[in-house]
C-alpha cells in the first residue's frame, strides 16, 4: 500500500478508528454526552477532511477501490447525512432507558459500511460494504428491544436481508462462473468482446438485482419497509431511509454505468417494471395510511422509483438526476423524522396521525417545517424536491422515455393526496385541550431545533438557488 | 427591476402581516390593505403612463436575469399590455377581498392575510413572467395559500374542496411541465441552444404530431384552470367552500390565469395546432355556456350558483380565444376583466348575505328589498351585468365575443347566443329570490354597512365605466391581439418605459 492509496482512504480510516475509541471510551466509562461528542466531531473532522483534500482525487487502489468524484461526492453525503442523524439522536436516546453508548458505534460501522459501497469496483468490496452496513442496521433497528415492535421489525430485517445477501451472493457467483472476474471493469470487458448478454450472465445480474432492490426497498422486494420503519427507534429509520439507501444508488449507478447496462433492453426492461411498480405500489400503499412513519415508508418506495426514472435514462443528465434528487430526498426524509423524533415523548413514537392534529396552532415552526418536508416530497416548487422531481422529468424527457415520465406525472398526484392530508391536519382547529409534553434540557432541545432549521433552510436555498449544488455535481460527475 | 420589485413587495407585505399579528390582530389587516393600495397605486400610475407612449412596440418594462443558468432558464419578467390589465385587475380584486374579509374573518388574521398576499404575490408573477419554467412555478406558488384559505377557513365542507381543488390543478400543471420540458429539448434540439425563454420558444418548428401533443399539455392545465366542461367539477366546491376573499380571488383572479394562458402561450406557441383544435375549443366553449348556464338555474346554494355562473362565462373565453380573430379577442379580455368584477361582486355580497343570515340556501331567502335596499339595488345591477344587459361591461365583452366568434363559425355562435337567453334566466333568478318575493323566515338584516359600500360602489362604477367606455381597455391590448394573431412579430423589443422614468412617476413609498 503506497501513501498515495492510504491518503486516499483516509476517511475510512477515520470512521474505523473512531469505532474503536468508542469502544474503549465506553469500556472506560459510560457517559452519554462523551460518545456523542466523540461521534460528532470525528464525522464531522472527516467530512471537512473530505471536502478540503479530496476534492477532485482520482484514483483507484486495484483491484477493490476506485475513489473518484462519484465516490468523494457520496461519501461526503453519506457523512453529512450520518452527522445529521447522530444530531438528532441524542435527544431521542437520552430519554430513553436502554443503554445508549453502542448504537453509535452501530452508527459509525453502517456509515463505514455505506461509504465502501460508494467506492467499490470490485464484487468483494461491495460484498464486504454491503454486508458491514447490514450487519450493523440489524442491531441497530433492534436496538431498544424492549419496546414492542422492535425485535419483530429488527429479526424481520434480519431474515430477509440475509436472505438478500444470498441471492446476491449466488448472482455474483454466476457472473464470475461466465466471466471468470469480480472486478466491475473485467466484467465489462467481457460484456463487450462477448457481444450481448448469455443466459447464464443475465440470470447472475438478474439475482443482483434482487440484491439491490431489497436494500432500495424495491417493489416487489419492499415488504420489510413498512415494519421495519415503524418498529425501528426514529434516528433509526432516518438511517435507513438515506444513508443505507444513498449508498446502495452511489454503488448501482457506477455498476451500471461501467458496465453500460443501459444497452441491454431486457435489464432496463427490468428496470423499467421495477420503477412503475414501486412508484404505484408505493403511492397507493400511502393513501390510506394513518401512521406516519409507515407512510414515509410507502412514500420512500415510490421515492425510490422516482430516482429509477432518471436512473433509467442513464446519461450524465441522468446520474446528475439521481444524485441531485437524492440529496434533495435526503434532506426532506431527515427533516420529516427529524421532526418524528422531536415529537417522540418516552414512551411513544410521535407516528399517529392524530398526533399532527392542530400541530401548527400549538407549534408553528415545527408544523411549518414538516410541512415543508412533506411538500417537498410532493415535488411542490420553493423546495429542493420540486427541482429534483423537475430534473428527473429533464433527465427522462431527454432519452424520449415518455411512458415512465407520464407515469411518475400520474403518481405525483396520487402522492400529492396523503401529502396534504397530513398537511390538512396539522391545519385544523385543534380540539383537544393542549398536552403538555415535557421538555428535556433545552441544550437538547436547541441542537435540534437548529438541526431542523437548517434543513429547512438547505430544503428551500437548493429549491430556490439550485445552481450551486447542480455545479458542484456537474464537476464532479 | 419594478416588476420583481412589485412581487417581493406583496410577498414581504405577506410576511410583516403574518408576524403583526402578534403585535396586534387589526395591524395585519391595515398592511395587508396599505400593501395593495400601493401595489394598486403602482398599477395604475404604470397604466397612465403607458397611455401618454404608442407604437407597435408592445413592451413596457422587462426584467431578466440568469437563475439556473445550467438548464438556461432566467427570472425574466415583461410586462405588456395584457399583463397590465391583468395587474390592475388584481390588485383592485385583492383590495376588494382584503376589505371584505375585514370582520368575516376571526381567527389567525394574521396567516389569513399572508395566504392573500401570497397568492396575489403568485398570481402577479403568473401574469408577469416571459421564461416557461418561472412560468410553471408561479403558476404552483399560487396554489398552496388558496389550498390554506380554502382548508382553514372555509366552510363546512372544506376539506373536500381543498384537496379536489389541489389535486386537479396539480394534476394538469403537471402535465404541462411535462408540455414545457418537451417543448424545451424540442427547441434544443433543434436549434441548440436549450432555453425556458418564451421569446425564443416562439416560432420553434416541430412536426404536426409533436406539435399537437405539446399543445394538449398546456391546454390542459389551462382548461382545467379556466373551466371547461368536463373539466369544471373542482369549481363549485371550491367556490362554494372558500371563504368569502377566497371566492372573489378564485372566481375574479385564478380562472383569468388559464384564460391568460391561453392567450399568452397556447396561441403563440403552438399557431398551427391550436388552429387545428379551434373548432373543438369553440364547440368545448359553447358546452360550457349552456352547461352552466342550465346548473346555474338548478342551484339552490347562492354560492354555488354564481360559481356555475363562472362556469357559463368562462364558455365565451373558450369560445373567443379560439375563434382566431382580433375582434374576438378584444371580446375574451373584456370579458376576464368584467366577469372578474361582477362575479367578484356577486360572490362579496353572497358573502355579506351570510354575514347577516348564516346561509347560502336561496330558498330560505326572499323579500329583503325592503330591509336593504342598498344591498338590493347593488345586486340588480350585477345580476344585470351577468346576464348582459347593455350599459355594463359583460355587454361589451360578450358582443364582441359574439362579434368575433360569427366570423369562424355561425351555428355555435348562435347557440352561445342562446346563451345569453338562459343567462337571463338565472341572473333573473338571484334577484327574484333572495331581494323579491315574499319573505318565508324572519330576519332582521342591516343595510350595508360603509365599508361594504366601500367595496361595492367601486365595482359598480367601474362596470358602468367599462360599459360606457370601454375604448382605454381595448387600447391597451390592441397591439398585444395584433401580435398573438401573428406569433412571428412578437419580439422583445426595447421596454418603452424605463426604470427612470417609473421613479419619476410612480411612488412606491414605503409604510
Amino acid at each position: 500500500m503506497t501513501a498515495n492509496d492510504f491518503l486516499s482512504i483516509v476517511p475510512l480510516f477515520i470512521l474505523t478508528s473512531t469505532a474503536i475509541l468508542i469502544m474503549f471510551s465506553i469500556s472506560v466509562k459510560r457517559n452519554h454526552k462523551v460518545i456523542y461528542a466523540i461521534t460528532l466531531a470525528s464525522l464531522l473532522a472527516d467530512f471537512v477532511y473530505l471536502m478540503v483534500y479530496m476534492r477532485g482525487t482520482s484514483h483507484s487502489i486495484e483491484p477493490l477501490f476506485i475513489i473518484d468524484g462519484l465516490g468523494v461526492f457520496y461519501i461526503g453525503l453519506i457523512l453529512i447525512t450520518s452527522l445529521i442523524v447522530a444530531m438528532m439522536s441524542y435527544a431521542y436516546f437520552e430519554q430513553r432507558e436502554e443503554r445508549k453508548e453502542e448504537y453509535y458505534i452501530l452508527l459509525i460501522l453502517g456509515t463505514l459500511g455505506a461509504s465502501t459501497l460508494v467506492i467499490s469496483k470490485h464484487f468483494v468490496s461491495l460484498f464486504l460494504g454491503l454486508e458491514i452496513l447490514s450487519v450493523a442496521l440489524y442491531s441497530m433497528i433492534a436496538y431498544q428491544r424492549k419496546r414492542e415492535r422492535s425485535d419483530e421489525a429488527g429479526i424481520k430485517y434480519l431474515i430477509l436481508a440475509a436472505f438478500s445477501s444470498a441471492f446476491l451472493l449466488f448472482g455474483m457467483a454466476l457472473v464470475y462462473l461466465v466471466t471468470g472476474t469480480m472486478a466491475f471493469e473485467g466484467i465489462a470487458r467481457h460484456l463487450t468482446a462477448n457481444d450481448g448478454l448469455s443466459f447464464m450472465l443475465f440470470a447472475g445480474l438478474g439475482l443482483m438485482i434482487v440484491g439491490v432492490g431489497f436494500k432500495l426497498s424495491l417493489v416487489p422486494f419492499h415488504m420489510w419497509a413498512a415494519d421495519v420503519y415503524e418498529g425501528a427507534p426514529v434516528p433509526v429509520t432516518a438511517f435507513i431511509a438515506t444513508v443505507s439507501k444513498g449508498g446502495v444508488v452511489g454503488l448501482l449507478i457506477r455498476f451500471f454505468v461501467t458496465l453500460n447496462g443501459h444497452q441491454y433492453p431486457t435489464l432496463v426492461l427490468i428496470f423499467t417494471v421495477i420503477a412503475i411498480t414501486s412508484m404505484f405500489t408505493g403511492n397507493i400503499l400511502a393513501l390510506r395510511q394513518n401512521n406516519v412513519k409507515r407512510l414515509l415508508a410507502y412514500s420512500s418506495i415510490a421515492h425510490m422509483g422516482y430516482l429509477l426514472v432518471a436512473f433509467i435514462a442513464g446519461n450524465a443528465l441522468g446520474t446528475e438526476a439521481v444524485t441531485f434528487y437524492l440529496v434533495s430526498y435526503f434532506i426532506t426524509t431527515l427533516g420529516a423524522f427529524g421532526i418524528l423524533a422531536m415529537l417522540s415523548d418516552t414512551e411513544h413514537d410521535a407516528e399517529a396521525t392524530e398526533d399532527y392534529r392542530g400541530l401548527f396552532w400549538r407549534r408553528p415552526w415545527t408544523a411549518a417545517t414538516f410541512t415543508a418536508m412533506l411538500l417537498s416530497l410532493a415535488g411542490i416548487p420553493l423546495t429542493a424536491g420540486f427541482v429534483g422531481k423537475f430534473y428527473i422529468i429533464a433527465a427522462g424527457v431527454n432519452m424520449q422515455e415518455w411512458l415512465l415520465v407520464v407515469m411518475l406525472a400520474v403518481n405525483s398526484v396520487i402522492g400529492l393526496y396523503y401529502y396534504i392530508r397530513i398537511i390538512a391536519i396539522m391545519f385544523e382547529q385543534q380540539t383537544k385541550a393542549e398536552t403538555s409534553n415535557t421538555r428535556l434540557n433545552p441544550a437538547i432541545y436547541i441542537v435540534s431545533s437548529v438541526t431542523l432549521a437548517i434543513l429547512t433552510v438547505s430544503l428551500i436555498w437548493l429549491g430556490v438557488f439550485p445552481s450551486g449544488l447542480m455545479g458542484i455535481i456537474k464537476s464532479l460527475l | 427591476m419594478m416588476l420583481p420589485l412589485l412581487i417581493l413587495w406583496l410577498m414581504a407585505g405577506g410576511i410583516i402581516a403574518w408576524l403583526a399579528e402578534k403585535v396586534n390582530a387589526s395591524l395585519s389587516k391595515w398592511i395587508a390593505f396599505l400593501a395593495l393600495a400601493a401595489a394598486f397605486g403602482m398599477t395604475l400610475a404604470w397604466w397612465m403612463q403607458m397611455n401618454t407612449s404608442g407604437g407597435l412596440n408592445v413592451w413596457l418594462m422587462q426584467y431578466d436575469t440568469p437563475w439556473i443558468p445550467d438548464f438556461g432558464i432566467h427570472f425574466h419578467l415583461a410586462l405588456d399590455g395584457l399583463s397590465l390589465l391583468m395587474l390592475t385587475l388584481t390588485m383592485f380584486l385583492g383590495l376588494a377581498a382584503v376589505l371584505t374579509s375585514w370582520h368575516e374573518i376571526e381567527y389567525r388574521v394574521g396567516f389569513f392575510y399572508f395566504n392573500i398576499l401570497w397568492v396575489l404575490a403568485g398570481i402577479t408573477g403568473v401574469f408577469l413572467t416571459m421564461d416557461l419554467f418561472l412560468f410553471y412555478f408561479f403558476w404552483e406558488v399560487m396554489l398552496i395559500p388558496m389550498f390554506f384559505l380554502i382548508i382553514i377557513w372555509g366552510h363546512e365542507n372544506r376539506r373536500y374542496a381543498a384537496y379536489k381543488f389541489f389535486i386537479f390543478t396539480q394534476a394538469s400543471g403537471l402535465l404541462m411541465l411535462l408540455a414545457i420540458v418537451g417543448l424545451y429539448f424540442v427547441h434544443g434540439i433543434a436549434s441548440g441552444t436549450y432555453t425556458f425563454d418564451y421569446f425564443q420558444l416562439l416560432n420553434t418548428q416541430f412536426s404536426p404530431q409533436t406539435g399537437r401533443l405539446l399543445m394538449l399539455g398546456f391546454l390542459a392545465a389551462f382548461i382545467v384552470k379556466l373551466p371547461v366542461v368536463p373539466f369544471h367539477s373542482w369549481l363549485p366546491d371550491a367556490h362554494s367552500e372558500a371563504p368569502t376573499a377566497g371566492s372573489v380571488i378564485l372566481a375574479g383572479l385564478l380562472l383569468k390565469t388559464g384564460a391568460y394562458g391561453l392567450i399568452r402561450f397556447v396561441i403563440p406557441l403552438f399557431p398551427v395546432a391550436a388552429a387545428e383544435f379551434a373548432p373543438w375549443g369553440m364547440a368545448l366553449g359553447v358546452l360550457g355556456i349552456l352547461y352552466g348556464a342550465v346548473l346555474a338555474f338548478a342551484q339552490t346554494d347562492l354560492k354555488r350558483l354564481v360559481a356555475y355562473t363562472s362556469v357559463s362565462h368562462m364558455g365565451f373565453v373558450m369560445l373567443g380565444v379560439f375563434a382566431f380573430n382580433s375582434l374576438a379577442l378584444q371580446g375574451v379580455v373584456m370579458q376576464m376583466i368584467t366577469h372578474g368584477i361582477s362575479t367578484g361582486a356577486l360572490f362579496i355580497l353572497a358573502g355579506s348575505l351570510y354575514e347577516r343570515i348564516h346561509t347560502r340556501d336561496i330558498n330560505r331567502m326572499g323579500g329583503f328589498w325592503t330591509q336593504v335596499p342598498f344591498m338590493g339595488t347593488i345586486g340588480m345591477v350585477f345580476a344585470m351585468a351577468s346576464l348582459g344587459l347593455p350599459g355594463l361591461g359583460n355587454f361589451v365583452a360578450e358582443f364582441l365575443t359574439l362579434l368575433g366568434a360569427w366570423k369562424a363559425t355561425h351555428i355555435l355562435t348562435i347557440l352561445a347566443a342562446v346563451g345569453l337567453v338562459a343567462a337571463t334566466a338565472y341572473s333573473l333568478r338571484i334577484v327574484q329570490k333572495v331581494f323579491l318575493g315574499r319573505s318565508e323566515q324572519k330576519f332582521t338584516l342591516p343595510d350595508l354597512s360603509f365599508r361594504e359600500k366601500m367595496i361595492l360602489v367601486p365595482l359598480v362604477i367601474v362596470i358602468v365605466w367599462l360599459g360606457v367606455y370601454p375604448q382605454p381597455v381595448m387600447n391597451t391590448v390592441k397591439e398585444v391581439i395584433t401580435l398573438t394573431l401573428n406569433p412571428t412579430d412578437i419580439k422583445p423589443t426595447t421596454p418603452r418605459i424605463s426604470d427612470k422614468d417609473i421613479q419619476k412617476g410612480g411612488t412606491h413609498d414605503r409604510k
